[in-house]
């Protein structure tokens, strides 16, 4: 083929001698637009690893004598963010929250902020939806049922401060013994039935009846009179339908002999002043806020 | 490189220069009457007037890109109703299979903007150039001082045209008025001068200079319609079998066997695509149907029966080669194709027709949020939550109550900024996200049901117009 030209009769053209069923490829040379467009590719294919962040080294890449990085401009755009939002950010972090009304823009920033710092920060525990994990004690925050205070300063506060942490010391805090060293076996079977029969569930009436001095005895101070719980200090209401580690026999009966210790952190030195408002906004207004 | 007998032809054409003589007759009337009427409304609807009270803009035909609203006299569209659009193309597709089919290229021979602005370029040309012996001759002389003179104005005039053309269509997207006063105070977006300028350029280009080349090289409609033409289509056609063998010599020996043409080329001089019909069909052709006018005008001079060249379907052919009357032509146009393309179209415009006045301007959607599913409260009683959107197709604000088929069963819950429980107040043409509760009690049978059917219902206070939206019910279940 290369020692051989192959012309064209039509054409007068060397073609490349590639033959399909009879039809040659004419070896015409390229368009000289098309070649300089190439070369123009070329050239600025080199000056653009020059100019920007290109070459791979062993640590890092040539950073480009224009300097530019996406990391800085990110950075500048977080900045031009920060900047818009500082002044309602700014009034979220010194509001009274009850006194904001829905309309407020410091309220809609904060809902809308507060619900980016629950999926961040408080989610993992408490799930993406809030609805809380019961088999592990994470309380559902859509509830009308709260342990502390559902209002907007309980919220903030107990954000804020955490339960049961060692870290803070004005942490929520109270401890239920666990019964399992105080009460016989058949004691504990008794109180389990006495609270299903305050909870209104199906319960033996008559270890029910022997539980109820037990329950007098030793549950009242905290969980009141009538099991309607006291939330200054944290103690559950035994007699509605939500239970915080699950209401049937057998996890009752584990709650009373073993107790339960759940742990939350104390927010307030993680997350700044807009962020724990926010959240509180957020929390307040997902269906139990009271 | 010289031409031999084995050298292919070149495979570029120049353009052959057309002078299309001026013709009088019915079509070219006709195309008169049509071009005026196209263009007046082309260029004077966006400064018609519709009041459609204080929030709204006050013009007929508007497309309001940054509003997102198409406004067209009484009727307003939405981005989210743009299956009245889809279907009005739908229509003009079938409307140019119907018109095809029955009148061949009759869109490109009439109704075409590139066929009318051509048509309008060439009016233009012949006043200032003279008709087409002037043309020709003014083509072949040198460069003169008359010649430049002459050019520069019929230039001048075809590029004020093109300006108006571009112009006028950015008035379709901006109140008009206001958009006109700010293009000639240099107060417009640059968006819109850069709009007039590349539609005039178009024009100014397509309609001055490619003419004919624009529908034989760029256009693909002429390619499509050939599929759907047959031979009862009615098309602008040559009766050869009455006008074979031509001659010019009528007085000449044997000029008793020649047909009717007397071949004086006035068909061919008129002829905007500068082709030929006596050689049957082309695809340059657009059946612009100027070489009937003029061969009618012959005939009439020659005291012949016109038609020699004349809209005929070339099914007719045989019979009137055998002396046979040609069929009526609602024979032709009424045919099975025809008649389920008009069904086709018309099912369409009865179906969009029919959608337009059951559409309501209250637009509801519902998510219900199941992260979880549904929370359980201190009473016992199910709540699920639904993200409820309500949007307010009017230029009014709008109180609305939110409420349930029954609220026998499941009661509903309204998060609201407003006064009244259970009502929201959606703004003009605003979407209102209403985060909203329903709770069924222990006893009721949809806390303990895996899901209940459920439709929530908004309904405007003040005129009573509802919409309604399924949705499902979560249970324990």
């Amino acid at each position: 083929m290369a020692d051989q030209k192959d012309i064209d009769d039509a054409t007068g053209v060397d073609t490349t001698g590639h033959d399909w069923d009879g039809i040659k490829e004419l070896n015409n040379p390229l368009p000289r637009w098309w070649l300089w467009c190439f070369y123009g590719t070329i050239v600025w294919g080199v000056a653009y690893t020059i100019a920007f962040p290109a070459w791979p080294m062993i640590n890092s890449a040539t950073s480009g004598v224009l300097g530019y990085s996406t990391r800085a401009e990110v950075v500048e755009q977080i900045a031009v963010v920060e900047a818009q939002n500082a002044e309602v950010s700014m009034r979220l972090a010194s509001a009274d929250l009850a006194a904001l009304a829905p309309d407020d823009p410091a309220y809609r920033y904060g809902v809308a902020g507060g619900a980016s710092v629950f999926l961040a920060n408080c989610s993992q525990c408490h799930g993406s939806g809030a609805a809380g994990v019961q088999a592990a004690g994470y309380p559902n925050l859509l509830d009308d049922d709260w342990l502390w205070g559902g209002t907007l300063d309980d919220i903030e506060y107990t954000v804020r401060h955490g339960i049961r942490n060692e870290t803070d010391p004005d942490a929520r805090w109270t401890e239920m013994p666990a019964f399992g060293d105080i009460f016989e076996k058949e004691e504990i079977a008794a109180s389990v039935e006495y609270v299903l029969s305050i909870s209104g569930q199906e319960h033996d009436a008559g270890l029910a009846e022997q539980g109820a001095p037990l329950f007098v005895e030793q549950c009242t101070a905290c969980h009141g009179d009538a099991g309607e719980g006291i939330r200054e200090l944290g103690a559950p209401n035994l007699t509605d339908a939500i239970w915080l580690y699950g209401g049937d026999r057998d996890t009752l009966t584990e709650t009373i002999t073993y107790s339960r210790f759940g742990v939350m952190p104390a927010w307030g030195p993680r997350l700044d002043e807009t962020e724990i408002k926010a959240v509180t906004l957020y929390l307040h207004q997902l269906g139990g806020g009271e | 490189m010289t031409q031999t007998p084995d050298t292919p032809p070149a495979l570029y054409a120049a353009r052959e220069p057309i002078f299309p003589r001026r013709v009088k007759g019915g079509y070219r009337t006709l195309k008169w009457w049509i071009m005026g009427v196209t263009l007046a409304i082309y260029y004077l609807t966006p400064f018609i007037r519709w009041d459609r009270g204080p929030n709204l803009p006050d013009q007929a035909v508007l497309i309001d890109l940054a509003g997102r609203r198409f406004y067209f006299f009484w009727i307003e569209i939405w981005p989210h109703e743009f299956y009245f659009v889809a279907g009005l193309l739908i229509m003009a597709g079938l409307g140019l299979f119907l018109f095809t089919s029955a009148l061949g290229r009759v869109w490109c021979g009439y109704a075409c903007p590139q066929t009318v602005w051509t048509d309008l370029f060439i009016l233009v040309e012949r006043w200032i150039e003279g008709d087409r012996n002037a043309r020709v001759r003014l083509w072949n002389a040198k460069w003169s001082a008359r010649k430049a003179r002459l050019r520069i104005t019929k230039w001048a005039v075809w590029f004020v045209i093109a300006l108006a053309t571009g112009g006028a269509w950015v008035f379709y997207f901006a109140d008009a008025p206001t958009l006109l006063v700010d293009l000639f105070t240099f107060n417009a977006p640059l968006v819109a001068y850069s709009t007039v300028f590349i539609l005039a350029t178009t024009t100014f280009v397509f309609g001055g200079f490619m003419r004919e080349q624009v529908c034989n090289y760029m256009c693909p409609w002429p390619r499509i319609q050939a599929a759907m033409m047959d031979n009862d289509t009615l098309t602008v056609a040559y009766r050869h079998w009455r006008g074979e063998p031509r001659g010019k010599h009528r007085k000449a020996e044997g000029a008793e066997n020649l047909g009717d043409c007397i071949d004086c080329m006035a068909c061919v001089n008129v002829c905007p695509a500068g082709i030929d019909i006596r050689d049957g069909q082309q695809m340059e052709c657009i059946t612009c149907a100027l070489c009937i006018d003029a061969c009618d005008d012959i005939m009439e001079k020659i005291g012949k029966p016109r038609g020699l060249i004349d809209y005929l379907a070339l099914a007719d052919e045989e019979r009137e080669t055998a002396g046979a009357p040609p069929r009526p032509l609602w024979q032709h146009v009424l045919r099975p194709r025809t008649i389920l393309y008009t069904a086709m179209w018309s099912l369409i415009g009865v179906a969009l027709v029919y959608a337009l006045f059951v559409r309501s301007d209250i637009d509801l959607t519902v998510e219900p949020i199941r992260n979880p599913q549904f929370v359980t409260l201190s009473d016992g009683s199910v709540r699920n939550t639904y993200t409820l959107r309500i949007r307010n197709l009017t230029a009014d604000d709008r109180e609305f109550r939110v409420m349930l088929t029954s609220d026998d069963i499941l009661r509903i819950d309204v998060e609201t900024t407003g006064a009244v429980p259970n009502h929201v107040t959606v703004p003009a043409n605003e979407t209102l996200q209403a985060r909203v509760y329903v709770i069924a009690r222990p006893q009721d049978a949809a806390a303990d049901a895996e899901i209940t059917d459920l439709r929530l219902w908004v309904e405007d206070i003040e005129t009573d117009d509802r919409a309604g939206v399924a949705t499902i019910f979560n249970g324990k279940g």
